[in-house]
């Protein structure tokens, strides 16, 4: 049995096919900060209560502190850096710099990571635990947007323009 | 219907045929974890996830589950969110799984697969074994099985059915406890079918099979209900820290059922 503890990973990152030689215990989190130098995406919790961490897999909002990279090998994943087009800010990145939506600004990558994602879960027509109906989507209101942005915790408080950004964005 | 092992949350409760005809299901997902976990977690991990008991967790304290003959250090400790039925000396230990109480209010059964291909069925109240003496046992599961799927018998004609949860935070929390229901009112308003499944009591999901034989063919005052949910939770062992989920579990029972039957059309 070997005991070469290293796989080969490759990632479509933000576009770009990346091919990575890790240890098979390095978490996606850490292939994105350490190996690829992609320090957009942060590590808070490290265990999954956070939401700092939180990317795109496939266009679907994960934490990344919680899959290994050799997981997830040939998948498309989508970190803040990737949201823009060049200067031009995605919706959301706007609209958390028009209303505030942050004071430190370290849980804004996983926070605006986990915005797309869930609008994306929304329009597919999933419901939430405060959706009155299981099969018929509502709007998006503030109690909607809390309940579905609760895996993403603000240290400093800026929920009010986090819920204000997201219910931007999403009433168009 | 059968949900397969690799099924993530997101997509049962995202699935049309579970959220009409199995609600509880869709609800309890929904409860369960936040939106970024609920779009890798699976039906099976789910139903094998280990506890959260913070000793379990904590390798600097002694716990038999981790470190079998090591010691409690719960029963002692801080042990509020911990089990009060089906525990033992050796472990308190509560399931955290959301998904699983309504699994045992829909009498699911889980399908397995043996390394050598050989497939086996267990109901889902039998799955989880209690911890008695031997407490890292969790499941009557063998090395190298896997959990393929978990098949939904119909459910009953005509019941309406949800998942109620109790936490301390409004979201992306730990059930303190919460209860899967499915009721049917019949004849002269009296209820004519009951399942009743408790969480955050036990190592397991708790149906409440007292509670449903005195309920059934009745029609319950909401102190008859809390009796009922105490005749079924009498074997309870609570600590002192949480002998309050007993009282909890009870209103919780008679808040639920209240509102299905005010519910039934």
């Amino acid at each position: 049995m070997s005991d070469d503890l290293r796989g080969d990973v490759m990632l479509r990152v933000n576009g770009a096919d990346r091919v990575l030689r890790v240890d098979n215990r390095v978490t996606l989190l850490d292939a994105l900060r350490e190996h690829l130098r992609l320090t957009g995406t942060k590590k808070g919790c490290d265990h999954g209560q956070c939401g700092a961490c939180t990317v795109l897999l496939d266009g679907e909002r994960a934490n990344s502190c919680l899959l290994l990279a050799v997981t997830v090998d040939g998948r498309a994943v989508t970190t803040v850096e990737g949201l823009a087009d060049g200067d031009d800010l995605h919706p959301l990145q706007r609209a958390f710099i028009a209303h505030d939506g942050f004071q430190c600004g370290y849980c804004t990558p996983g926070q605006i990571c986990s915005a797309v994602g869930m609008l994306a879960e929304a329009a597919d027509g999933l419901a939430s635990w405060v959706s009155p109906d299981l099969t018929a989507a509502g709007d998006l209101d503030d109690e909607e947007i809390r309940e579905r942005m609760s895996g993403n915790l603000c240290r400093c408080g800026a929920y009010p323009g986090i819920v204000a950004a997201v219910r931007e964005v999403a009433e168009r | 219907m059968l949900i397969g092992g690799a099924v993530r949350n997101y997509r049962l409760a995202r699935d049309e045929g579970i959220c009409r005809r199995y609600p509880a299901v869709a609800r309890a997902v929904l409860a369960g974890a936040s939106g970024q976990i609920r779009t890798q977690a699976t039906v099976a991990g789910n139903l094998l996830q280990r506890t959260r008991c913070p000793y379990f967790q904590n390798t600097t304290t002694p716990c038999n589950k981790r470190e079998p003959g090591s010691g409690c250090a719960a029963v002692a400790g801080v042990h509020r969110d911990l089990a009060v039925i089906g525990t033992s000396d050796a472990c308190v230990a509560s399931h955290p799984s959301d998904l699983a109480v309504p699994l045992a209010a829909y009498d699911a059964v889980v399908e397995v697969r043996r390394p050598d291909g050989a497939e086996w069925t267990v109901p889902i109240h039998d799955l989880h074994r209690l911890p008695g003496d031997t407490p890292w046992i969790e499941t009557v599961l063998e090395p190298g099985d896997l959990v393929t799927g978990v098949r939904l018998p119909p459910p009953p004609a005509g019941a309406l059915a949800t998942y109620r949860k109790v936490r301390d935070r409004w979201s992306y929390a730990f059930a303190v406890v919460s209860l899967a229901a499915v009721l049917r009112v019949g004849a002269g308003g009296r209820i004519d079918e009951i399942r009743l499944a408790l969480g955050g009591v036990a190592p397991k999901p708790w149906r409440l099979w007292a509670a449903e034989r005195l309920l059934v063919g009745t029609r319950p005052s909401d102190d008859d209900v809390r009796a009922a949910t105490m005749t079924a939770l009498a074997d309870a062992r609570p600590l002192p820290d949480n002998a309050f989920k007993l009282d909890l579990a009870a209103d919780l029972v008679a808040a639920v059922v209240r509102d299905l039957r005010g519910a039934q059309p």
